[in-house]
């Protein structure tokens, strides 16, 4: 395994972050930028929606330019909550893989919960703060490289296939795999950092 | 010297008299030299919000009889905003705005955003002086450069 964590400094992720806030979009912005993120801030679910290419309407940038690698959205929104939101990004088959990141300033138990298992990453509580987006940041990077170290690994060539197979298995962490949410939130809870009630 | 002195002094007491809190540091944590006026750049947007919803919340006030699942949904936005700038005193205000809302308390709600608003007067007052006087002065690097 050689994968190189130094370089994950140097990669820019794109983050799409979704605030009806005026004063909240401007602080996350500021957050993401100094934290050395692309940032585009929408003010509702719907333009996200509209950014990622989902509202049914034909996007007309290609998916490589919009690459969005974290979603960062506010739970309480007009028209459109995040967790609605987080519900038809991961309902999608184009975007169902990017991380999403509820923000609220209530910190209701039902709803952490509501929003973990429906595959939010994390649920961070408002007013964010630099050290949440670096240590959210890091994150998300070391999943991307791990995805990409297994998608490259499964692109060896073809008598290599079998096994280079068995090995990206065992790379994969548990809650990568997307289709057991419910058993994917404990160990997120685990991972979850700060600002969580059931982390003792 | 003397200048900076008293901003430092003018800043420290808006923590000192529970108008600021710890989420106003944060703020100005994020100013650099290319962002050197971003904690007032928001704080005026947060200016223009609060006017907006107080407008919206002194008009729903006047209904009758009132909708409080609305006035509730209005504070929870001003709460919001207030809280991201760290303004600790108006931020109670919403809070207890928002008790009475839930409990259907109609003279609380109104006694309540009375005294929001004047919190919220004060603050603003308080913080225009305070950039005002900070442009005035210029930043510590000029006024300790040597002749």
């Amino acid at each position: 395994m050689a994968a190189d964590y130094s370089l994950s400094g140097a990669q820019e992720l794109h983050v799409l972050a979704v605030d009806d806030s005026h004063v909240d979009r401007k602080v996350i912005e500021r957050l993401l930028k100094i934290s050395c993120c692309k940032v585009t801030a929408v003010e509702s679910g719907r333009m996200a929606l509209q950014y990622l290419g989902l509202d049914g309407e034909k996007s007309s940038l290609g998916i490589d330019e919009l690459k969005v690698n974290l979603i960062m959205t506010d739970y309480s929104m007009p028209g459109m909550t995040g967790y609605e939101l987080l519900k038809k990004i991961k309902g999608s088959s184009t975007s169902s893989k990017i991380p999403v990141v509820i923000m609220s300033s209530e910190n209701i138990l039902t709803r952490i919960d509501r929003c973990l298992e429906e595959g939010a990453k994390e649920f961070l509580q408002k007013p964010v703060k630099l050290s949440d987006v670096k240590r959210l940041k890091d994150f998300i990077l070391r999943e991307e490289n791990d995805n990409k170290e297994t998608e490259e690994m499964k692109q060896g060539s073809c008598h290599r296939k079998r096994k280079l197979q068995d090995c990206s298995l065992s790379l994969t962490q548990p809650h990568d795999i997307p289709s057991s949410p419910k058993c994917s939130s404990t160990p997120l809870l685990k991972h979850s950092l700060l600002k969580h009630p059931k982390i003792a | 010297m003397e200048l900076h002195r008293q901003l430092a002094n003018l800043r420290q007491s808006f923590f000192d008299q529970g108008y600021l809190d710890e989420q106003f540091i944060q703020l100005e944590e994020l100013q650099d030299d290319a962002n050197p006026n971003f904690v007032e750049e928001v704080v005026t947007l947060f200016y223009k919000d609060s006017a907006r919803l107080i407008h919206s919340i002194d008009q729903a006030l006047e209904k009758q009889p009132l909708d409080f699942a609305k006035l509730d949904s209005y504070m929870h936005q001003f709460k919001g905003s207030s809280s991201s700038i760290g303004a600790k005193k108006v931020n109670t205000e919403c809070t207890q705005f928002r008790e009475y809302c839930r409990a259907g308390n109609v003279e609380g709600c109104k006694r309540t955003f009375q005294q929001l608003k004047r919190e919220y007067a004060v603050l603003r007052k308080k913080l225009e002086a305070y950039f005002q006087f900070a442009r005035q002065i210029g930043p510590i690097e000029m006024a300790s450069r040597p002749n």
